[in-house]
């Protein structure tokens, strides 16, 4: 294959795994982060503990991890057609890609909260502040390079989870490695496709990081 | 100002039954520095943390400033917590804002606008001595200057009471000595009412009206520091003058606030007494000095002259 031949394929899956990943995303955290949130507060010792709520929460966290994303993905299904109205192509992965990485982040999100001090929290409560002003106060901004940390390694799964929409039909650089590389012997393109995805992998690895550390002021 | 009384509070720790407080009363006048003092887990914490109801107690009321606490439900409670300052051992301070943004904290609490919360936050950083840190993060900040922080952080909601959970406990002596002075000033120039925990005897020597002595979560004796240390069997005297146990027949002399009268040779001259001195220690006390000196008295009229002793407003103390 020559270059010419390659370059729209390229591009084209690219663009999908963009599109997909950058949804997805989006969806993870407004999903992952109440999720996370409501981990702690739920927690013994919390802001608003309820052992029975947080069990629940921890186990539907749990089952979600533990899907392999293959299976996750054929499993909703019908809850894609529900809320996409089809089930193939990128924006139907979005769905699966969402339930998949939403419970991961959620529990990164707990960890990054949890090393937020009870004394910074008992202080804040000491002069008066409310579960809210604490949640949005105190916590989140305190966790907040955890948080991007947590977010750099959501993004990067993401990424790899996209590479298996090909089996929904969503299209992406995963897609176009099997169908082109391995499926028709396409070495060169394998290859191109490969150093794309390290190249999107450490570019956003890099950037995180260098938000996170931003953020840092320990 | 502080009012507790009947105070329990149990923590139940996997099964386990674990006495904090066990029944504690506690009067803090205004305008007085209160400290209680005693070792590691006495209940120190506990009681501090039960008297803004950061811990319900399992028994018990807390008054502040005429309020009981322990009648209020949660939002009153929280606004009740805006005039009761804090600070901690650790400083807890936030560590993604800067100095001013911590101090302003508490004023956003209170939904102070923005002008004038600019406009106190200068006036706290002022008083606690950090003007030119405003814009500096805690990570920056030693940990007096960190203090400060907590300090003027405490103040911004005008307290009338300022509690203290091992304020020094984490700084080096200069630096505690500082902070003590600043706490003592606020007291004096505020008319700030300070309740402070520590286990730490130089805290309550250096700036402490009054004292509790706290133990197995229990007050073993409280009242005024001088006081105190008049009074027999003193526990807080017998940590502030560490003597060895006294011989049998040795008399322990305490003394407070007249170190300088010549009662000693007065006894042998009027007695004909021989005064050998086994030990003392001189020690500045709320702002008087008193002091604590072992002897064996020995021939003449040894009796009268305990009594004459005892007759100078001194505590005798003789060892079976
Ligand atoms: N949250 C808790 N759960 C169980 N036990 C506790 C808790 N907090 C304190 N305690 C226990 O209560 C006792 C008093 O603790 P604390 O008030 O922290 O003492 P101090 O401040 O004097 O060192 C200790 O025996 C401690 O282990
Ligand atoms: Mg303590």
């Amino acid at each position: 294959m020559s270059w010419d031949e390659m370059s729209p394929l390229l591009w084209e899956a690219t663009g999908q795994t963009a599109l997909m990943v950058v949804w997805s995303t989006l969806f993870t955290v407004l999903l992952g982060l109440p999720l996370g949130v409501a981990l702690i507060l739920t927690d013994r010792g919390g802001l608003l503990p309820s052992a029975p709520v947080n069990r629940v929460l921890g186990l539907v966290v749990n089952i979600g991890r533990s899907l392999p994303f293959i299976v996750l993905m054929i499993a909703v299904i019908p809850l894609t057609r529900l809320i996409v109205g089809t089930t193939i192509g990128t924006f139907a992965a979005v769905v699966p890609l969402t339930l998949g990485a939403a419970p991961f982040f959620a529990r990164l999100v707990e960890t990054a909260l949890r090393e937020v001090g009870r004394d910074t929290v008992q202080a804040a409560q000491a002069m008066g502040a409310g579960r809210w002003t604490i949640i949005g106060k105190v916590l989140l901004p305190e966790a907040r390079s955890g948080l991007v940390a947590g977010l750099t390694v959501t993004v990067v799964a993401l990424i790899s989870y996209s590479a298996m929409a090909g089996v929904i039909g969503g299209g992406g650089l995963g897609d176009l490695a099997i169908r082109y590389g391995y499926q028709r012997f396409e070495t060169t393109l394998m290859v191109v496709t490969v150093i794309v995805l390290i190249v999107i992998v450490q570019l956003v690895q890099t950037v995180g990081d260098a938000v996170a550390r931003r953020l840092t002021r320990r | 100002m502080i009012d507790v009384s009947g105070l329990r509070k149990v923590y139940r720790d996997r099964g386990r039954e674990v006495v904090a407080l066990g029944g504690v009363d506690l009067h803090v006048r205004q305008g007085e520095i209160f400290g209680v003092l005693g070792q590691s887990g006495a209940g120190k914490s506990t009681l501090l943390r039960c008297v803004n109801l950061l811990e319900r107690p399992t028994a018990g009321t807390v008054s502040v400033a005429g309020r009981e606490l322990t009648a209020l439900g949660e939002a009153d409670l929280r606004r009740a917590r805006q005039r009761i300052g804090m600070i901690h051992q650790h400083f807890a301070l936030l560590s993604s804002r800067t100095v001013a943004g911590n101090v302003a904290f508490p004023l956003e609490v209170m939904d102070v606008g923005r002008a004038e919360r600019a406009r106190r936050v200068a006036e706290l950083l002022e008083l606690v001595g950090l003007a030119g840190k405003a814009g500096a993060y805690p990570a920056q900040l030693s940990g007096g200057q960190k203090q400060r922080v907590g300090i003027a952080r405490a103040l911004a909601g005008n307290p009338s009471v300022l509690l203290s959970d091992e304020a020094t406990s984490a700084l080096d002596p200069g630096t505690t000595q500082s902070i003590l002075a600043l706490l003592k000033n606020l007291n004096r120039e505020l008319g700030l009412t300070i309740l402070l925990i520590t286990h730490e005897m130089h805290v309550v020597k250096g700036i402490c009206d009054s004292v509790a002595v706290m133990r197995d979560g229990l007050i073993e004796e409280s009242g005024g520091i001088a006081e105190l240390i008049a009074r027999p069997g003193s526990r807080l005297a017998a940590e502030l003058f560490p003597l060895p146990d006294p011989e049998p027949g040795s008399v322990t002399v305490t003394f407070t606030g007249r170190a300088d009268e010549p009662v000693i040779s007065e006894v042998v001259r009027k007695f004909d007494v021989d005064v050998s001195i086994l030990g003392g220690a001189l020690e500045e006390v709320a702002g008087v000095s008193a002091g604590r000196l072992r002897v064996r008295l020995t021939g003449g009229e040894r009796a009268a002259a305990l009594d004459y002793l005892t007759g100078r407003g001194l505590l005798v103390e003789e060892a079976a």
